[in-house]
């Protein structure tokens, strides 16, 4: 049964985690994608409090209806573009937990162990299963950037995901990198 | 008699061009929406394979879940509806910018519609066009041919796996030299390289020669063939079956999960090449391939459809 969590996220909520568990997480998420870090990166002060909140790497299709937001489609995007930026948003604004999809590197497997976070997987091209377990959008932030790259507020019931990097130094993904190449080597042609 | 013509013609002229714009919304909706049949099954077929209760299992369970729900509520597989890539081939004399300001005239109205993202973007400023058209987009290739119908044949590529295609240039230190073994070892170092990045279990264009340009578009027409088709070029079939086998050993697996389905297929074209050069390239295509095709009638209406 996936372990059922609620935002914001504490320390100990999030040290608990390991790579493996599958999670249903509620509560608000926060999208920030590639605009955003850079903004972050570069001292920008983040549009809401991030302290123990989830950042979604993602880039919905938001369709406005009168005048609120419907989210037609939210799946993750790829993570490894925010490895540069990742474990100072950790350190500077106290995340405890990324989405995204494809994985992270050996700055961001560092952050989640020294400063109590994890990486959540969604499943990437899912959009539809994703947006299913988004049942509102309560504001948005950094219009500027476009749609695909603002601050959404998103509010989820049962998103579902899979601990791919815990805050104890273990990630599947640097796992099966390297076991896919000792394997791939062994059949070079 | 002239002045008579076209007044006549205008409204036909009119007419045409809104049938016209209809059918390609209807087939941008589709191409975004519904996993083509062929991908479908091949999906399915994967399932089948993976261990029960594995990260890939689950993986492929939420994958064949979203290709019916997006069917259901007739909206994007992925959010990321991508590069909208298209093909057209008409016959000698049919208006090809009358078409080009039609299928235009259907991405805005599909953006609108929130079939498409807003996916334009620009390079130097970071300004979304809002309407998924700008320079470069969408990108359309216009032919001629000696057929009498029109054909449409339109592909969304999303970022993540155009990411993590790559070119390679033989002879290569690592690789190997200016052989089959070289094309080889480059693609399997491509799919390592991609691990679970590009929305895997994946599908892989490839192009054997030509120069650095020509390499990466026929890389993308290769993805224009059917999943289960057979090459023409029997060595070139080989390759594929092979390169198919050794990727799924990887154990790199869905969403680079772990697992056995890495890829679900490959398709390999070649060019010819200058002698001073030897290119590989590759275009990694996510499972949420999405691609459709079309025929339309004299009057612009939707004939058939192509996968």
């Amino acid at each position: 049964m996936p372990i059922q969590l609620t935002t914001p996220l504490t320390e100990d909520q999030v040290r608990s985690l390991k790579v493996g568990d599958t999670v249903e997480l509620s509560g608000r998420l926060y999208t920030g994608r590639d605009a955003v870090h850079h903004r972050l990166h570069h001292g920008e002060k983040p549009p809401v409090d991030l302290k123990g909140q989830v950042i979604y790497h993602c880039g919905p299709v938001m369709v406005k209806v009168g005048d609120r937001y419907e989210c037609r489609a939210a799946g993750p995007t790829t993570s490894s573009r925010e490895e540069p930026y990742q474990w100072e948003v950790m350190r500077d604004h106290g995340i405890r937990g990324v989405i995204g999809k494809g994985g992270m590197g050996p700055k961001t497997l560092a952050g989640c162990k020294q400063y109590g976070c994890v990486y959540f997987h969604a499943i990437g091209g899912a959009a539809q299963v994703c947006a299913e377990r988004i049942t509102r959008v309560d504001g948005v932030d950094w219009m500027d950037l476009g749609s695909p790259e603002a601050v959404w507020h998103l509010w989820a019931e049962k998103f579902p995901l899979i601990v791919t990097i815990d805050a104890h130094g273990n990630s599947l993904h640097a796992d099966v990198l390297a076991s896919s190449k000792s394997k791939l080597d062994a059949l070079k042609a | 008699m002239i002045c008579e013509a076209d007044t006549l013609a205008d409204p036909m002229a009119t007419t045409t061009a809104s049938t016209l714009q209809a059918s390609l919304l209807e087939l941008i909706r589709v191409t975004s929406t519904v996993l083509p049949e062929d991908v479908v099954s091949a999906v399915q077929k994967a399932k089948g394979v993976e261990a029960e209760g594995s990260n890939a299992a689950y993986a492929l369970d939420v994958i064949d879940c979203n290709i019916g729900l997006a069917k259901q509520k007739s909206q994007p597989l992925c959010q990321d509806t991508g590069s909208i890539l298209v093909y057209v081939h008409a016959p000698v004399g049919y208006d090809l910018v009358a078409f080009e300001e039609a299928f235009i005239a259907a991405t805005k109205e599909a953006t609108a519609k929130g079939y498409l993202r807003q996916n334009s973007v620009d390079s130097v400023t970071g300004h979304n066009s809002g309407d998924n058209v700008g320079p470069g987009t969408p990108d359309l290739h216009l032919h001629q041919w000696h057929r009498d119908y029109v054909e449409v044949k339109l592909m969304l590529k999303g970022g993540g796996c155009e990411n993590v295609g790559a070119q390679y240039s033989l002879p290569h230190p690592d690789l190997g030299g200016r052989d089959l073994k070289g094309v080889e070892n480059a693609i399997l170092d491509c799919i390592h390289k991609a691990q679970g990045q590009g929305c895997g279990p994946g599908i892989l264009g490839v192009c054997i020669g030509g120069d650095r340009a020509s390499g990466y578009a026929e890389s993308k027409h290769q993805l224009l063939r059917l999943m289960g088709d057979s090459n023409g070029d029997p060595v070139l079939g080989e390759l594929e079956e092979r390169i198919v086998a050794k990727a799924n050993q990887s154990g790199i697996g869905p969403m680079g999960f772990g697992g056995t389905t890495t890829l679900l297929g490959c398709k390999i074209g070649k060019l010819n090449r200058v002698p001073a050069s030897f290119f590989v390239t590759i275009s990694y295509m996510c499972w949420a391939f999405r691609r459709q095709g079309i025929t339309l009638t004299r009057g612009g209406e939707i004939g058939e459809w192509l996968y």
